[in-house]
């Protein structure tokens, strides 16, 4: 037996023998481009199409902003020699006036700490496994808003007053964003109920309340606010101007909320309303306990959406004067000091870039939230 | 049956001292509430009306729509029907109306082919394509769409060279800061019959559509539709024409002093917004119709696979057939988007019915009540004109169920 264990032929193989790696054809880049990339003949040809038109984009973004950008000077002629790129010095000279318009320069602590506060209630929020969440959504209902007017608009505690007028810049963007969803959001979801409500006056005022707001643009509303309302109340009431821009925002917003709300309505299964009668809730406590948590996460990515279009659109207040990031931008290019061929494209160039941070970070943070909703509802498949 | 012993006479003429019982009622409650609504909402707006009266009344304004038939006495920089500083206020209306309407045709035009087009390229098997689509939908739908009016007002049509230096675009076309300047066409005597050719082509290709379709439905046999009707609505007037001796001249725009002359003028406002509005909407109109062909089942591709059709023929002859009922109540919506959010004229400059009328007529009369009533009309009735016609559509196009 030994024996014939110790004296195996030499042609059989003692150790298995390494796989060998697949054929370049199967797996590995050049596989991988030929199957995604080089398929077939038109394939071919869009992709090298495609290819120069990436070379043509990447080499004018790198050129212009940075191999022929300007990043010293103190003024437009150093932006202005031929074949200049991005005029950045004029970007860096005006950050104050982009991020706060006119807010008086020794006061901006103010609103820096006004930030520093709104991150502190909401980071508990949106980031899920940090505690304390109902003691931050207390705080930023009922406690934060007082604490931001204080801090913004001063006048009380020794604060001094800093006129709305003042105001500008991404501070403004930041602030109309913020009231107009925190107004949308109830008003939204009243809108929504009275749309589904059985008493037939309530159904009616809601209806023609939104299909009437979603059927005009927002600048009309916008006008209505600087021009009608004024009419509208007594001749001695006059009311800030940022703040009938808020109230009109805020009403536009909830009018296309309370139907992406509407939508998640509908889809909660007419159990549960009998459910909850079944079990004597009232009409209130019925929808806040039982209906619409249900269809608010249903209709999560249209509710994020609604606040990325309401994040886009607080840019129209400039065309009734008040001066958000792009109007502050705007404003800060026809500073004849600055003047020069590539200070606007340099000053959108910025301007864009902000918006988008702002926006592209909202759609991905609700993707992340949807999921996390979702995963509850999502078996396991079986192993 | 057990509710009505309950809530009956009996029970009805119970009190329990505080308040009658009545009031615990679901349907008396309701009829409360909403008749209180409906006060609350009746005082509020009898408050304003009589504010409103109060506030004219000391500032001076007429009220009426008297104003309409006033002489304007401003220009209007486009004007698709005559216009003059001698027309009126209902002229200056129609003027910006039409303008508006020209901006949402020619954005819903090009802003439906690009969103098609990035859509299915989101789609493509090539990753270099379907990349490039996606870039291009996450950058552009994340930037306000003023942002970008002005970008392509401020940073690129208002960078163009002046007149002199303006850019030759061959065929006697230029383009500079004042606009994109076109040859004019001047039809010549005889063109008549080359239109007539182009309508008879129109229908002879809806005819040999119908035909090919009766006969597909009746023997099977399919019949070439797209090149033959192309050949009737191109080649036909072509051939007209040049029979003919080629009836039409042109009018090129010629340098002249400090400006061209003649020929057909786009303004640069025009061109910004049709861009922007285009590109905006198209990023939008992309998602839409992305969503719509990844809504039709893999089984049907799979089916349409297996029947042999080539890639060309299951996209057109099954997948986007059922995927247009998805695309088509959201296209809708972005195609009222686009026309509401023409309104952003009034940034650029661009004399659209918003800027003409509740900008300009609203400062000179004053009366701003009536031009926003208008205003606001006038935008409740486009928006609910596209939705009566767009759910015509979908109503055609909706699942025949047997």
């Amino acid at each position: 037996m030994t024996e014939a264990a110790t004296s195996v032929p030499r042609y059989v193989a003692t150790t298995q023998t390494p796989d060998r790696a697949p054929p370049s054809s199967v797996k590995g880049p050049i596989a991988w481009m030929r199957d995604n990339l080089f398929a077939t003949w038109t394939d071919t040809i869009l992709t090298l199409v495609a290819l120069y038109l990436v070379y043509l984009l990447v080499d004018g973004i790198v050129n212009w902003g940075l191999l022929h950008a300007v990043w010293t000077g103190n003024d437009g002629t150093a932006c202005s020699i031929k074949g200049a790129g991005a005029c950045w010095p004029f970007i860096s000279a005006k950050m104050g006036q982009f991020m706060y318009g006119s807010y008086p320069e020794a006061l901006r602590w103010r609103v820096n700490l006004t930030y520093l506060l709104a991150i502190a209630g909401l980071a508990p929020l949106m980031i899920p496994p940090v505690p304390g969440k109902l003691w931050a959504a207390l705080y930023l209902i009922f406690v934060f808003p007082v604490i931001a007017v204080i801090l913004l608009s001063g006048g009380v505690l020794g604060f001094a007053p800093v006129q709305t007028s003042l105001w500008g810049g991404l501070m403004v963007t930041l602030v109309v964003a913020s009231a107009g969803i925190a107004g949308a959001f109830p008003l939204g979801i009243i809108l929504a109920l009275g749309r589904r409500s059985q008493m037939p006056a309530v159904r009616l005022i809601s209806v023609t309340i939104i299909e009437f707001v979603r059927g005009v643009p927002l600048i009309t509303v916008l006008f209505m606010a600087s021009v009608m309302l004024p009419l509208f109340l007594p001749g001695n009431i006059t009311i800030d101007k940022l703040v009938r821009a808020l109230v009109m925002v805020a009403v536009f917003a909830a009018a296309y909320l309370a139907e992406v709300i509407r939508g998640g309505l509908q889809a909660i299964p007419k159990g549960q309303f009998e459910a909850a009668d079944a079990l004597g809730l009232t009409y209130w406590q019925a929808m806040g306990l039982i209906i619409l948590p249900q269809a608010l996460k249903l209709v999560i990515p249209g509710i994020v959406n609604t606040f990325i279009a309401l994040f886009k659109d607080t840019s129209l207040v400039l065309i009734i004067g008040i001066f958000d990031l792009l109007g502050a931008v705007q404003s800060a290019m026809t500073d004849s000091k600055w003047l020069s061929p590539s200070t606007p494209t340099t000053g959108y160039v910025f301007a864009g870039f902000v918006f988008w941070a702002f926006c592209f970070a909202m759609s991905r943070y609700s993707l992340v939230i949807e999921r996390r909703l979702a995963a509850g509802g999502q078996r396991t498949a079986a192993k | 049956m057990a509710v009505e012993t309950q809530t009956g006479p009996v029970v009805g003429t119970k009190s329990n001292g505080i308040l009658p019982s009545a009031l615990y009622r679901p349907e008396v409650r309701s009829v409360i509430y909403q008749i209180a609504l409906v006060l609350i909402l009746g005082f509020a707006a009898w408050w304003v009306i009589n504010n409103i009266q109060d506030n004219l009344r000391r500032q001076n304004i007429a009220s009426g729509f008297g104003f309409l038939d006033r002489r304007s006495g401003f220009d209007i920089a486009q004007h698709l029907i005559e216009y003059s500083s001698a027309s009126t206020y209902g002229r200056a209306f129609l003027v910006g109306l039409l303008n508006t309407l020209l901006v949402a045709v020619l954005g819903i035009v090009f802003a439906t082919i690009i969103g098609f087009l990035v859509g299915i390229a989101r789609l493509s098997h090539n990753w270099l394509i379907a990349k490039l689509a996606t870039a291009y939908v996450e950058v552009l739908r994340n930037m306000p769409l003023l942002l970008q009016l002005f970008f392509w007002y401020f940073a690129v049509l208002k960078s163009l060279p002046a007149p002199r230096q303006s850019l030759s675009l061959g065929a006697g076309a230029y383009l500079n800061v004042r606009g994109l300047y076109l040859p004019g066409p001047l039809p010549q005597p005889g063109f008549d019959w080359v239109l007539g050719a182009f309508i008879v082509g129109i229908l002879a290709s809806i005819g040999l559509s119908i035909y090919a379709k009766r006969l597909q439905r009746e023997t099977g046999r399919q019949l070439p539709v797209f090149l033959p009707s192309l050949l009737l609505i191109i080649g036909l007037p072509l051939v007209v024409f040049v029979l003919l001796g080629a009836p039409m001249a042109f009018e090129y725009p010629q340098l002249r002093g400090f400006n061209f002359n003649g020929g057909v003028v786009i303004l640069p406002e025009l061109m910004a917004l049709v861009v922007g509005l285009s590109l905006y909407t198209a990023s939008f109109i992309a998602e839409t119709v992305r969503s719509g062909l990844m809504g039709v089942p893999k089984g049907q591709t799979e089916a349409a696979d297996a029947l042999g059709l080539s890639r060309g023929q299951s996209l057109r002859l099954v997948i986007i057939p059922q995927a247009m009922r998805i695309i088509i109540p959201p296209l809708t919506s972005q195609y009222l988007n686009l026309t509401k959010n023409s309104s952003l004229a009034v940034a650029i400059g661009y004399p659209d019915f918003v800027s003409v009328f509740t900008g300009t007529v609203l400062n000179q009369t004053g009366q701003a009540v009536e031009v926003i009533l208008i205003t606001m009309g006038v935008f409740l009735t486009i928006s609910l004109a596209t939705s009566f016609g767009m759910n015509w559509f979908n109503k055609r196009m909706a699942l025949v169920e047997r």
